[in-house]
């Protein structure tokens, strides 16, 4: 019988490593795995390789650090590759610092470069970001009159999913805009750990409505979190 | 009036410059609005007017912010406020989302902006190429993958230095990819042969208008 469920964080952050990198989907607070990052927060792994949309999240007076901002705090983040930092920010700290690396670009690329690493497509070439800095040491090709870059595929060791229904083959749903980065990351990473806010029997999610199937996923952790906490 | 003593001449404010880009967005288009003066736009697009906005962050068909009883804080923009769906919205994932942006699918984006050059540059993510807040998001994807780039901005910075140039000065969001800008002052169509006057707010005089801009201005 397969079941991917596990009944613990210490069960779900088993055996990720020093050096790994980390994908971890969400937009602002929403589709974000805040409960498994605690996790790894808690299980010590490091020299770690965030991929995230926004590495920095904006200061808020009286508002304590997001697990991002607490990971990297940490010092176990050695880069982020993210398409937003904000100087007034955790992450921006630590840049300007130069005690972290990041790699800035594009937001589309960075989706295309997590669905080409989950689809077996090692690289592809994009008009986005010719001409700018994003494609200063990287390879330029025109295609259709356009100069395009060349972008490589972006796997993860580990990918931390936040979903809204899990069932035990790891066959998931999302809601609303908390989809965003969940299901490319899901395909990209080598280990995909899931926490889902509701589990159901196999058979009982509607199969015309799996957003990921479970081919993708390799444990699922049940962790009620309620709604995101949104600022203002 | 070039001292600054602007008698009759009102600039638009952030809400003006929403709504004067509205007024051109016409029923039927796809369109991505901004952070910033472009998604106050969203605000003066009259519900009846068929306008389906994209949200990058995974909508298509987004609605206005809803009132308090109705908020869902699963919903919500590229800026991480509240809002709602229109009826026939859809959620998509990211690879999605941006397959609609960079596949050419988009009618129109509106993008702020730091400096806009007569060419179509656009700079409007970073100061300098070292600076530590690099904020690109999707705007480097939404300026070169949407048929048509506007961009909304101020006319002049904080300290009335030019913002319409003859070559940008910033590092650059994309090449040659703007078709028109909405300021505070007037609507410039970028053409071959540079930045074209296509509309002034009532009071300003062509004069005027150029003193306050770097490139060359053609009159409509």
């Amino acid at each position: 019988m397969i079941d991917k469920f596990v009944r613990s964080l210490a069960e779900a952050m088993d055996g990720i490593r020093d050096g790994s990198t980390i994908l971890m989907p969400g937009f602002g607070e929403v589709g974000a795995p805040n409960a498994l990052l605690e996790g790894l927060i808690e299980q010590g792994a490091t020299n770690l390789t965030l991929v995230i949309n926004s590495a920095g999240r904006l200061r808020v007076p009286g508002r304590p650090p997001n697990a991002v901002a607490r990971l990297i705090e940490a010092g176990r983040v050695r880069k982020v590759i993210t398409s937003f930092v904000r100087a007034d920010s955790v992450a921006g700290d630590w840049v300007r610092d130069g005690t972290l690396e990041a790699e800035v670009i594009p937001q589309g690329t960075l989706a295309e470069r997590l669905r080409a690493a989950g689809a077996g497509i090692p690289a592809f070439f994009t008009p986005t970001g010719a001409g700018t800095l994003v494609a200063e040491g990287k390879e330029v090709r025109e295609y259709n009159g356009r100069p395009c870059v060349l972008e490589e595929a972006l796997p993860g060791d580990v990918a931390l999913i936040e979903a809204w229904m899990a069932d035990r083959w790891g066959n998931l749903t999302y809601r609303e805009s908390g989809r965003n980065f969940n299901p490319i990351m899901a395909m990209a990473g080598r280990l995909t750990i899931v926490q889902a806010h509701h589990v159901c029997d196999l058979g009982q999610l509607p199969a015309n409505h799996v957003h990921t199937p479970g081919i993708f996923v390799d444990r699922v952790l049940h962790l009620p979190v309620g709604d995101p906490v949104l600022p203002r | 009036m070039t001292d600054g003593t602007d008698h009759g001449v009102r600039p638009l404010d952030r809400t003006g410059m929403a709504a004067r880009v509205a007024r051109d967005i016409p029923e039927g288009w796809y369109v991505n609005l901004g952070i910033g003066i472009p998604t106050l736009a969203a605000d003066h697009i009259p519900p009846e007017r068929e306008v389906v906005v994209h949200s990058e962050n995974g909508i298509l068909g987004m609605g206005p912010a809803p009132p308090a009883h109705a908020q869902n804080p699963w919903l919500v923009n590229a800026s991480t406020q509240r809002v709602s769906l229109r009826p026939g919205g859809a959620f998509v994932d990211h690879a999605d989302s941006f397959a609609m942006v960079r596949g050419g699918h988009l009618d129109l984006c509106v993008l702020g902006g730091f400096q806009v050059a007569e060419n179509g540059d656009l700079a409007n993510w970073a100061h300098s190429p070292t600076e530590t807040g690099r904020q690109i998001g999707g705007a480097m994807d939404l300026a070169v993958g949407a048929k048509r780039v506007w961009v909304v901005m101020e006319h002049t910075t904080k300290d009335g230095k030019p913002r319409l140039l003859r070559r940008c000065t910033y590092p650059l969001t994309a090449a040659r990819c703007v078709g028109r800008v909405y300021t505070n002052l007037a609507v410039l169509a970028v053409t071959p042969k540079g930045f074209v006057v296509t509309d002034m707010v009532p009071g300003l005089d062509f004069a005027t208008l150029q003193a306050r801009t770097e490139a060359e201005l053609h009159r409509g």
